[in-house]
């Protein structure tokens, strides 16, 4: 029995977009390592569905329906987690979008979206939920970022730059709250087989072109997310913080070929030179 | 329960470095989590004390005396380990000589140490253990770099350079060997309570220098590496490979002026 811990055992856990894909993994897996879940998204009967299965494991969930582009949804749900649970241990900011568009042709209101959902969202949610953790000295914040956010793919455009912002808040998080003993971490998600990224992998010819495309050959299942989520929330990673995790089967060290893995994506995201 | 398997039950790890500091933890923990391991050191009085005081009954540790930039011993001890465990499922190379002092100032024979142990010596074990992961198709390689080698402290250059050759020669050997599901991935430790940290840690204390740079406001307990190693050797870093863990308080956030004189 090693006396490193890896469990969450009664920690109070927030999980955003944690009706499907990822951030329903995580909170599963949350729930696995002992936690109790506030799980929110703007989909109640899927996060019903996640909820259910969280009691199923013995642990509580309490659904909050949230839509993170909203402010008042924001501070609602830190409000229901504190009056709920007393405290909030853990912070998963999972909850994105994905619009893609070459940047020559992003609409406005497409570069909008992405900057409020995936980034301001992240960050009113992660303002209002460090007051807690300053308050109790403790907790641990994780950002689902992605490798969009380091390998600069033209058609990602919006998308990527919000996930890019994200890494660099969540260091910037880091840098006030370890004062206070909060962690803050972010996770450089790959290919994963979620709804999002459909585009890749529905089809089984480009699904494996784009594998062919990444070191170990295949999509990361939801679950391989998790664990990180799992780690990264645990007293195993007391001495990281401000980190980026890369999770993504090699794929940033491969980086992406415009020519091979371009030519699967449909004509108006391919650069014709 | 985590429905990750931490555990390394039935694992053989090899681990460089492994009579003191962040390497001795390294094979406390992977003891406790079940693995056998084979612990390797160049320092073999004090590789005995520690194999001694980590040894249980209920445990498999080997100790082997080697200077792991020698390549006919590295092979030897390989094979050694292969003979008393059977295989070699995880490479921890760890093993690390630090030097101070200006980078231009070095000398010839400081330079060609301070490659041999902390680069050749982690590319000689990785090529040893190499043929046995890739016929398993299976095997993890962490290699230990540093965050000297991402940020400067402006009085180790050479050591600097070395950890920097490490991460991406860990990034080579993670291409080269995903195919075959071997998975490789370096750790960047900040300042930890150990003999390298040198006067950066005196009594577990953090020197004021850096107490200001690292929003944690401490050094790191070597288990704290450790826990980090356990986590990429698991089954829970199954997607994760080709990758430098950053485990250092949050010390590289914002830089790393430590406000040391310059000498």
């Amino acid at each position: 029995m090693t006396s490193i811990s890896f469990s969450l055992n009664n920690k109070v856990a927030i999980v955003t977009g944690a009706s499907r894909g990822v951030g329903k993994a995580i909170a599963l897996a949350f729930a696995d390592a002992g936690a109790d879940v506030v799980v929110a998204s703007r989909t109640v009967p899927d996060l019903e569905e996640t909820a259910a299965e969280i009691r199923s494991k013995g642990r509580k969930a309490l659904i909050v329906k949230t839509d993170i582009s909203q402010k008042p949804d924001i501070e609602n749900l830190v409000k229901q987690t504190v009056k709920t649970f007393g405290t909030i241990d853990i912070l998963v900011n999972n909850a994105a979008q994905l619009v893609v568009s070459l940047p020559s042709k992003l609409r406005d209101d497409g570069w909008d979206k992405m900057m409020n959902i995936n980034l301001k969202g992240c960050f009113l949610l992660a303002r209002e939920t460090s007051q807690v953790m300053i308050e109790h000295q403790k907790g641990s914040i994780i950002n689902i970022g992605s490798v969009a956010g380091m390998m600069a793919v033209p058609y990602e455009s919006a998308y990527a730059i919000s996930k890019a912002g994200l890494i660099h808040l969540s260091k910037i998080l880091a840098g006030e709250l370890a004062h206070y003993n909060v962690r803050v971490n972010s996770i450089e998600v790959g290919l994963v087989k979620t709804r999002m990224s459909a585009l890749v992998w529905k089809n089984p010819e480009n699904r494996k072109v784009w594998e062919n495309n990444i070191p170990m050959h295949r999509i990361a299942e939801p679950s391989e997310i998790a664990a990180v989520a799992v780690f990264l929330a645990s007293e195993a990673a007391s001495y990281v913080t401000g980190a980026s995790i890369c999770v993504d089967g090699g794929a940033v060290l491969a980086g992406f070929n415009p020519d091979i893995m371009g030519a699967t994506l449909p004509e108006d995201l391919r650069i014709h030179k | 329960m985590s429905t990750y398997n931490f555990s390394m039950q039935n694992k053989v790890a090899i681990i460089t470095g492994a009579a003191r500091g962040i390497g001795k933890a390294m094979v406390r923990a992977f003891l406790e989590a079940g693995a056998a391991v084979a612990a390797i050191d160049l320092d073999g009085t004090v590789l005995e004390k520690t194999v001694n005081e980590l040894n249980a009954e209920d445990r498999r540790i080997l100790k082997v005396v080697t200077d792991i930039s020698v390549k006919n011993q590295v092979e030897k001890m390989v094979a050694e380990v292969v003979d008393s465990f059977g295989t070699v499922d995880i490479l921890i190379n760890n093993a690390a000589r630090q030097i101070w002092g200006p980078l231009l100032k070095t000398k010839e024979d400081g330079w060609d140490s301070i490659f041999d142990i902390n680069v050749k010596g982690g590319f000689l074990c990785a090529q040893a253990v190499r043929d046995i992961m890739v016929n398993k198709r299976s095997g993890i390689i962490i290699n230990l770099a540093s965050m000297a080698g991402i940020l400067l402290d402006r009085n180790n250059g050479a050591y600097a350079a070395s950890k920097a050759a490490v991460i991406q020669m860990s990034r080579a050997m993670a291409g080269e060997l995903a195919p075959y599901g071997i998975r490789v991935n370096t750790i960047a430790p900040g300042i930890t309570d150990t003999r390298l940290a040198y006067g950066a840690v005196v009594d577990g204390e953090l020197d004021a220098r850096f107490k200001g740079i690292i929003p944690l406001g401490r050094a790191a307990e070597p288990g704290e590496m450790a826990s980090v190693a356990l986590f990429l050797a698991s089954d829970a870093a199954s997607y994760i490979t080709g990758t430098t863990v950053i485990v250092d308080g949050g010390m590289s956030i914002s830089g790393m002026n430590a406000n040391t004189t310059d000498s």
